[in-house]
């Protein structure tokens, strides 16, 4: 392990999506934004769906996290989530749609499951961020 | 005595057949690779799932929760797991016929069955016979997502939350290897107990948030979906497996009869031939005559 590194792991169930040494990691907890140097505290929460974000000398890469577990080392960051999509993966016109989708069955049909499909824009709102954030460079 | 003609035909007609099982059995085993390779591929995430949960059954919260939690039994859900499409040897039949012996047993003992159903084949079947279903999940195999499973998980759960259910038992084909499959039943809720595992480093001390009893209760519904989507994946790579057996011997059936129809056309030809010699030499007999 190399000084001054921490070692970030992605695992979903379509297989590991991740598994690099970085210099800093950036995600959304259920409680808020967290940022994870080397050497942090021990330290476990949940995901929400969000940016997770890591940084790599001057090189940053964005992930979007569809709701994940983390587990914090001193040098490791164990990331479980349902699904992980890197930045440049990410089909924005899908996402877009998707959420047109999503709208659509709020405005219009009444018995519709809200949770999901608030869950459905906020999955699509947050990979348009994901995308922007990689743009923003 | 069948015709030369009909004989020809028949080999020609066989032997498109056998073209046809050829090919299937490639396809089969091409997806058969593929669906090895997406079991390969969760179990990492499975695995680390697993330790986690382990690790934080630890203490009181691992009886804690109401998926863990037995209680009497009296309405017992059963998911059966089939295949969408046919031509798979006996890979239907032997899930259809367990589940068909387990239901009636625990109909016999006095327990209320639901069923619930993955794939055309399970749902035909029951439809014909006018057996009610729950729910039917169709038209997912071949592309099964995690998505799906959480799907099905979320009205599992969700049924056993509010008591509709109190046991939900899978039956699907299990994966043992490429030529053979094992029909399982297995107990999916109430989950089997976490084994609780002493913090191997005692050293750290984990700063959870927002409550390890929290987010153990977060991941105890995600082991729920893991064994749905592994059922699923199981039962798809057995799927695949069971077609390129039944399409290898369909393959060499056809094969065995292409032999033996030529042998039967050769015989038909040289008869034939003898046949018009015999004519001939009459002929040139007569005439000398």
């Amino acid at each position: 392990m190399a000084e001054g590194k921490v070692l970030l792991e992605i695992v979903t169930p379509q297989g590991l999506v991740f598994s690099e040494e970085v210099d800093e990691v950036t995600a959304t907890g259920s409680e808020g934004e967290f940022g994870v140097l080397p050497g942090h505290v021990p330290f476990v929460t949940t995901l929400k769906i969000g940016v997770l974000a890591c940084k790599k000398g001057s090189e940053s890469k964005y992930f979007f996290v569809n709701w994940g577990y983390a587990e914090v080392g001193a040098e490791k960051v164990m990331i479980l989530a349902d699904s992980a999509e890197r930045s440049e993966d990410i089909d924005l016109d899908r996402a877009m749609a998707a959420k047109k989708r999503a709208e659509e069955r709020l405005k219009h049909a009444e018995n519709v499951d809200f949770a999901r499909a608030e869950a459905a824009i906020e999955r699509a709102v947050m990979r348009s961020q994901v995308v922007e954030s990689r743009r923003g460079k | 005595m069948a015709t030369l003609r009909d004989i020809k035909r028949r080999i020609k007609a066989v032997e498109s057949t056998s073209k046809i099982t050829k090919a299937m059995k490639m396809v089969s085993a091409a997806k058969f690779r593929k669906a090895q390779q997406r079991m390969l591929e969760m179990r990492p995430y499975a695995e680390r799932m697993n330790g986690i949960l382990s690790s934080l059954a630890s203490g009181a919260e691992g009886e804690t929760h109401p998926l863990l939690m037995v209680r009497p039994r009296r309405n017992i859900e059963v998911l059966v797991m089939t295949s969408d499409r046919g031509l798979c040897g006996a890979f239907n039949t032997n899930i259809m016929k367990t589940a068909t012996r387990h239901i009636d047993e625990l109909r016999r003992e006095g327990y209320e069955v639901t069923i619930d159903v993955v794939g055309r084949k399970a749902r035909d079947y029951y439809k014909r016979r006018g057996i009610e279903m729950r729910k039917a999940w169709t038209g997912i195999a071949g592309k099964i997502s995690y998505a799906n499973a959480q799907e099905m998980a979320a009205e599992i759960i969700e049924n056993y939350t509010n008591e509709t259910t109190d046991e939900v038992v899978l039956i699907f084909n299990e994966f043992k290897s490429a030529i053979a499959q094992q029909v399982v039943i297995s107990r999916l809720l109430p989950l089997a107990p976490i084994q609780a595992v002493e913090e191997t480093l005692p050293i750290y001390n984990f700063i959870y948030e927002p409550s390890k009893q929290e987010i153990f209760s977060r991941l105890v519904p995600k082991n729920v979906e893991i064994q749905i989507f592994r059922a699923l994946l199981e039962s798809q790579a057995s799927e695949e497996a069971a077609r390129m057996a039944a399409m290898e011997n369909a393959t060499r059936a056809a094969n065995d009869m292409i032999g033996s129809l030529t042998l039967q056309f050769n015989k038909a030809r040289q008869a034939s031939i003898t046949k018009e010699l015999m004519d001939i030499v009459g002929g040139v007999e007569a005439m000398k005559g």
